[in-house]
């Protein structure tokens, strides 16, 4: 008697069902316990995905989503013929590189420092401080920011008065606020940053090392053989990530950073999203939900191109 | 030879040595200005003489920060905020963590991209201040506590410590004797886990501490504020925390004196209790980073 080859996939596929059925039914409540985050997760986040439709209708306060108009892509052609749009483009992905180019290698090149630090007690206190400035509040990084580059009472500026230099306008000054804001974040971030590279590092086969001391390899050609590569699977991961939120770095931050006088280089989109959705008299939803879809889109297309990317030449992915 | 390589070993050392130096002082330095600012008179403060130590030592920027009501109140609320919200923040990712890690768990890979998909995309912020919005929950202390009740990546490092390092065998015992999963959450799973609940209670109390954003978009109310939001008012805002009022002009100088000095204690007075467990629980953060780190 021959099991024909459909009959033999279905009683596979119903000895599956079958299976999957008792492994339901033996851990059902392992289901209601993880209903509650479901939930959560339902209401927080794919709800308001759900109400994303608002970028494409005309919705106004006293109406429902349902019942507000479709206006397909009018929102977004708004925008892209906005005289604004260049600009504030441009800032956030400035921004976002020049935060990414100089707030990435720094803390690589900071937890090789550490790695190789000749003290183990200056290793543990040069850890301790640069890692305390991550629990800073945004709100008292900014308010540091502004009392330390002050015009008139500013530390720096008081350094810059016993060289008998002018004083500068730090924050009132369009082309400075790139580096007061991308600096300030390596400042924050960069001993926090290091932590991931140090577990890296550390993990690195400490044979390899031996082998390269006995054919006498130097520090730096150690470093540049065996620990840098031995990061980067690490450091691409990473990298991905940041790029797919290239387009939402440091939002809080520079909305606190922002004042008339540098408006030009810190309206960044999320700030333009914040201000003409929330903040304006009269709130534009949805013109404001599609300047934010747009950003959305366009940060998951990057991570999924960056992946693929990194997927080819490195070997190494997220998914 | 050998002793040439040695000796570019040494200047390796020297430079790094150099280095590091330079980092930590340029990491340092900010932080003692910024303390010994708030220690210092209004006069000095505001002619620019701090440069390193407290200059005049006086406490004036304290008092005038501990006069300014808002404080008081903003204080209060982040408390609640913080152990209120941890408490939750924990419960909730624990409940979404301990089916994650266990393999017989049906549809395993399928809540995991349920949760995890919300950290490459999301509606935006138009859209979920109109469900906040459509709940009820605005200007409600609520909202500063439940839209973030979970932290997908807290969930993530709280799965993996739990497929780590509880052991199957365990559980499977505990199944074979007829405990419910509910049970061996709450008396296998959750004592075993102690290490994972500090790091993630730590993440939590540190982010609610640190909000502001939520508080900005979601209340209006003054008596519910936080902390942050009092800071924001008085540090980048330039409300007056310091009663300007016309009496004469040397006492309005002097008041606008006190007023820069109030920021540098705020900071201080702001920055305090997460600057002071840091030291005591800086490994546990260091760890929870790892972990992350084992699994991305």
């Amino acid at each position: 008697m021959a099991v024909t080859h459909g009959e033999r996939r279905l009683a596979l596929s119903q000895t599956w069902r079958k299976q999957a059925k008792l492994r339901i039914s033996q851990n059902w409540d392992l289901y209601l316990i993880i209903l509650i985050p479901v939930i959560y997760f339902t209401i927080f986040h794919y709800a308001p995905m759900y109400g994303v439709q608002i970028a494409f209708r005309d919705f106004q306060v006293a109406r429902t989503i349902l019942e507000s108009e479709w206006v397909g892509l009018a929102h977004f052609r708004r925008f892209f013929d906005s005289f604004l749009f260049w600009r504030i483009l441009w800032n956030t992905v400035y921004l976002s590189l020049y935060g990414l180019v100089a707030g990435f290698p720094i803390p690589i090149i900071l937890a090789i420092s550490l790695h190789y630090a000749v003290s183990k007690r200056f290793k543990k206190v040069v850890q301790m401080i640069t890692y305390a400035p991550h629990f800073i509040s945004t709100v008292v990084l900014v308010g540091m920011i502004l009392q330390v580059l002050h015009l008139r009472i500013g530390l720096l500026n008081g350094v810059r008065g016993l060289f008998g230099a002018d004083p500068v306008n730090y924050l009132g000054r369009p082309e400075l606020f790139g580096h007061v804001h991308v600096w300030s974040d390596v400042w924050r971030g960069m001993g926090w940053g290091s932590i991931v590279y140090l577990a890296a590092l550390a993990g690195v086969d400490p044979q390899m090392h031996e082998a390269a001391i006995v054919d006498g390899a130097t520090k730096v050609q150690r470093i540049w053989h065996i620990d840098i590569p031995s990061i980067m699977p690490t450091a691409v991961i990473l990298l991905i990530l940041n790029v797919g939120r290239i387009l939402f770095l440091g939002f809080e931050k520079i909305l606190l950073l922002q004042n008339p006088l540098n408006l030009t280089a810190s309206e960044i989109i999320q700030t333009y999203v914040y201000k003409v959705g929330l903040q304006s008299a009269i709130p534009q939803y949805s013109y404001s939900s599609a300047i934010g879809l747009f950003a959305s889109l366009v940060s998951f297309a990057l991570l999924i191109a960056v992946n693929r990317i990194a997927k080819r030449v490195g070997e190494t992915s997220l998914w | 030879m050998v002793g040439g390589e040695a000796r570019s070993d040494r200047i390796f050392n020297v430079i790094n040595t150099t280095f590091l130096t330079a980092v930590l002082l340029a990491v340092i330095y900010p932080l003692i200005f910024i303390v010994s600012a708030s220690f210092s008179s209004p006069e000095a403060v505001a002619s620019g003489r701090v440069l390193l130590w407290p200059v005049e030592l006086s406490l004036e920027g304290y008092r005038a920060v501990f006069a300014y009501e808002p404080v008081w109140t903003g204080y209060a609320n982040t408390l609640f905020y913080t152990v209120t919200g941890t408490v939750v923040n924990v419960v909730l990712t624990l409940m979404a963590a301990y089916p994650l890690s266990r393999k017989e768990f049906f549809g395993r890979n399928l809540f995991t991209f349920y949760f995890s998909f919300t950290l490459f995309f999301s509606g935006g912020l138009i859209p979920l201040y109109l469900v906040i919005r459509s709940l009820g929950l605005l200007n409600t202390r609520a909202a500063m506590i439940i839209p973030a009740a979970i932290g997908v990546w807290n969930v993530i490092i709280t799965r993996t410590f739990m497929q780590a390092s509880i052991p199957d065998a365990l559980i499977e015992a505990a199944r074979i004797d007829g405990a419910s999963n509910t049970y061996i959450l709450v008396r296998v799973v959750i004592p075993l886990s102690v290490p994972i609940i500090a790091v993630i209670s730590l993440f939590y109390a540190v982010g609610h501490w640190n909000a502001f954003f939520p508080a900005l978009i979601y209340l209006r109310d003054p008596s519910k504020q936080p902390l942050q939001m009092v800071l924001r008012n008085v540090l980048v805002a330039n409300e007056m925390a310091v009663d300007q009022t016309l009496i004469d002009l040397e006492e309005m100088q002097r008041r606008q004196f006190l007023q820069e000095v109030l920021r540098y204690s705020l900071i201080i007075v702001a920055s305090v209790p997460v600057l002071m467990i840091y030291p005591l629980v800086q490994r546990h953060f260091v760890r929870g980073i790892m972990i992350g780190a084992l699994k991305g």
